[in-house]
């Protein structure tokens, strides 16, 4: 990579970490940390769904892994919470390894694929939830003690600023992948297994490797969330609502580019305020508006709103007499 | 180079390739020929390891391969094309061929360098920023063998890189085949063609109904008439004569 590829990445970031220091309130800023874990969420759903096109509907499995990790070994083990996070991180990666071990050496793809890692994020929310190192049904509450040791700061500020790092990275990694011989590989079993395998790419290693490295990214961000409110259950954890919002920011944004999990979470995230503030009183108004948003992007935008902003793909070439 | 010994593939009752036995010698332009439904693409498919053979064995350099994935042949030096054209559809031309290229060049600059170069020779230079979905027929031909030689094989395996082309078309591609084993790439194509097959090839094995039935010079197998109506069909023989004499 040189710097021309880095320039965007650059910009983006310079602007979102400049943007804490404009007087925002505590509540908008709280809003921009939501967003930008649940983008970071996002791109480490974007690896393996976006670049690899394998589409998983589980990924509160690492979520949840990576958010439960953090929490257990500080309260239960007394580690530091930096080390909590990177074994987080790392406890992500190794169940991303295993779920992925076992289904694409079985050889599931499309709607099998995304119908198994929904199981197993659903099994381990269930697990969670009976369990007693997971606190069980009544959850477990990070003890508040602001430190640069525990993760928690009296500035709101700086723990966006963290936020936004690991946001940076992912975007590294993604930028990378546009760029490396590892993302041809992913982008061609993506687009034909067959065709990838014939040119010597070893595809089972090529998933396996892209499975790991999103779920760790996606670890990373159940990690953050725990240490940014403090407070676990298993349905914030391994809840359908992770893995939910954690394939539509890249669907909304641009499935497989690097920006695209970023500006949809921020799309997405932007709407779902704006239209809670305009419904007033009644229930439901902001979901079915939206609903109806998204609806509108999947038929005007199918390549996402970053997909809108290049030129439409000029006609198929007449096709030349066989 | 590569040599085939009594291959043999069963798909449920169905035997599509019944101990046939070929050998490619390094350097040259092999051709493999049969009716439609012989047994020659799935012969492909067990040589560059796609399908496991039921029986036999397949030896490339000296060493068994039989069991080897495709990605570690390709890694070894074989390449295939796909007689059904495998496009990377969401990708630009140059991008396709640069997956192959990665193989021998993992910096992605070397790699695209070479995926350029590759794309040019094949005749596909104006073309190699266009989406790969935009191509013809003729296109999506040479994108294949594009794709192939970017692995830098040292034995190509082309699946009728020539069916659906205008003769216009294979005129000019009949060159680049040539100018690939020049190159030092051996070559062993399924062709129908037959004018292709008496231009190019040095040595020609003849597959019906699983079985190798034929080999031998372009020339003499076509002159072994008996065998040819016998299982081409009546009239298969005449007509490569027609062929063989339009290209004389
Ligand atoms: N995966 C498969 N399962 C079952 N039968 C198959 C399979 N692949 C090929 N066959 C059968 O095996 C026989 C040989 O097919 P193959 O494609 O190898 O022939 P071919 O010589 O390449 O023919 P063509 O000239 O039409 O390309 C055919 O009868 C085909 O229907
Ligand atoms: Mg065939």
């Amino acid at each position: 990579m040189n710097a021309r590829d880095l320039l965007p990445l650059i910009l983006v970031l310079s602007v979102l970490a400049a943007l804490p220091f404009l007087g925002l309130s505590g509540s908008v800023l709280n809003f921009l940390v939501t967003t930008l874990i649940i983008a970071l969420a996002g791109l480490g759903w974007n690896v393996l769904g976006g670049f690899g096109g394998q589409y998983s509907f589980g990924h509160a499995a690492f979520f949840g892994t990576g958010a439960y990790a953090t929490a257990i070994l500080q309260m239960k083990l007394g580690w530091n919470a930096w080390g909590a996070l990177g074994a987080g991180i790392g406890l992500g990666a190794l169940v991303g390894l295993a779920i992925g071990y076992l289904s694409f050496r079985a050889g599931l793809r499309g709607s099998y694929f995304a119908l198994v890692t929904l199981a197993f994020a659903e099994v381990f929310r269930i697990l969670a939830n009976a369990a007693d190192f997971t606190g069980g049904a009544a959850g477990l509450l990070l003890p508040l003690r602001p430190g640069l040791a525990t993760l928690q700061f009296a500035d709101r500020k700086l723990f966006y600023l963290l936020v936004l790092a690991f946001v940076g990275v992912a975007l590294l990694i993604s930028r990378w992948l546009e760029r490396s011989r590892f993302g041809a590989h992913l982008i061609a079993v993506r687009e034909n297994e067959e065709a990838a395998r014939a040119l010597g790419v070893d595809a089972l290693a090529v998933k396996l490797r892209a499975i790991a490295l999103s779920a760790a990214i996606t670890g990373a961000a159940g990690g953050l969330y725990v240490q940014s409110f403090l407070y676990l259950d298993a349905g914030v954890a391994y809840g359908t609502w992770i893995s939910v919002e954690a394939l539509l920011a890249p669907i909304v944004g641009g499935i497989g580019t690097a920006f695209g999990p970023l500006v949809g979470a921020l799309a997405l995230q932007g709407l779902g305020e704006i239209t809670k503030h305009l419904a007033g009183g009644v229930p439901g108004v902001d979901l079915v508006v939206f609903g109806a948003c998204l609806i509108a992007v999947i038929a005007f935008a199918p390549r996402g709103l970053l997909g809108l902003r290049r030129r439409p793909r000029k006609a198929r070439a007449v096709p030349v007499g066989a | 180079m590569l040599s085939v010994v009594s291959l043999t593939k069963r798909f449920q009752g169905l035997v599509a390739v019944d101990h046939a036995s070929l050998a490619v010698p390094a350097g040259s332009i092999t051709g493999l020929i049969g009716p439609n439904g012989a047994g020659k693409t799935t012969l492909f498919g067990m040589i560059s390891g796609f399908l496991t053979p039921s029986e036999g064995r397949v030896l490339f350099e000296g060493q068994d391969v039989t069991a080897e994935a495709p990605h570690l042949r390709a890694r070894r030096g074989i390449a295939r094309t796909f007689q059904i054209v495998q496009p990377f559809a969401g990708l630009t031309v140059a991008e396709n061929i640069a997956v192959g290229a990665y193989l021998r060049h993992p910096k992605r600059a070397d790699a695209v360098a070479k995926a350029r170069e590759v794309g040019t020779r094949v005749g596909l230079g104006d073309q190699l920023d266009k989406p790969a979905s935009d191509l013809t027929v003729a296109g999506r031909k040479r994108l294949e063998v594009a794709r192939a030689l970017a692995t830098e094989p040292r034995l190509l395996l082309l699946d009728e890189v020539l069916a659906g082309l205008n003769p216009s078309e294979i005129r000019d591609i009949l060159p680049v085949v040539r100018s690939i084993r020049d190159g030092g790439v051996t070559i062993l194509m399924i062709e129908h063609i037959m004018q292709a097959v008496m231009t190019l090839c040095e040595e020609v094995f003849v597959l019906a109904q699983g079985r190798m039935i034929a080999s031998g010079p372009p020339r003499q197998v076509c002159a072994d008439l008996q065998v040819i109506e016998a299982y081409l069909g009546k009239g298969a023989a005449a007509r490569m004569k027609a062929e063989e004499a339009v290209d004389a």
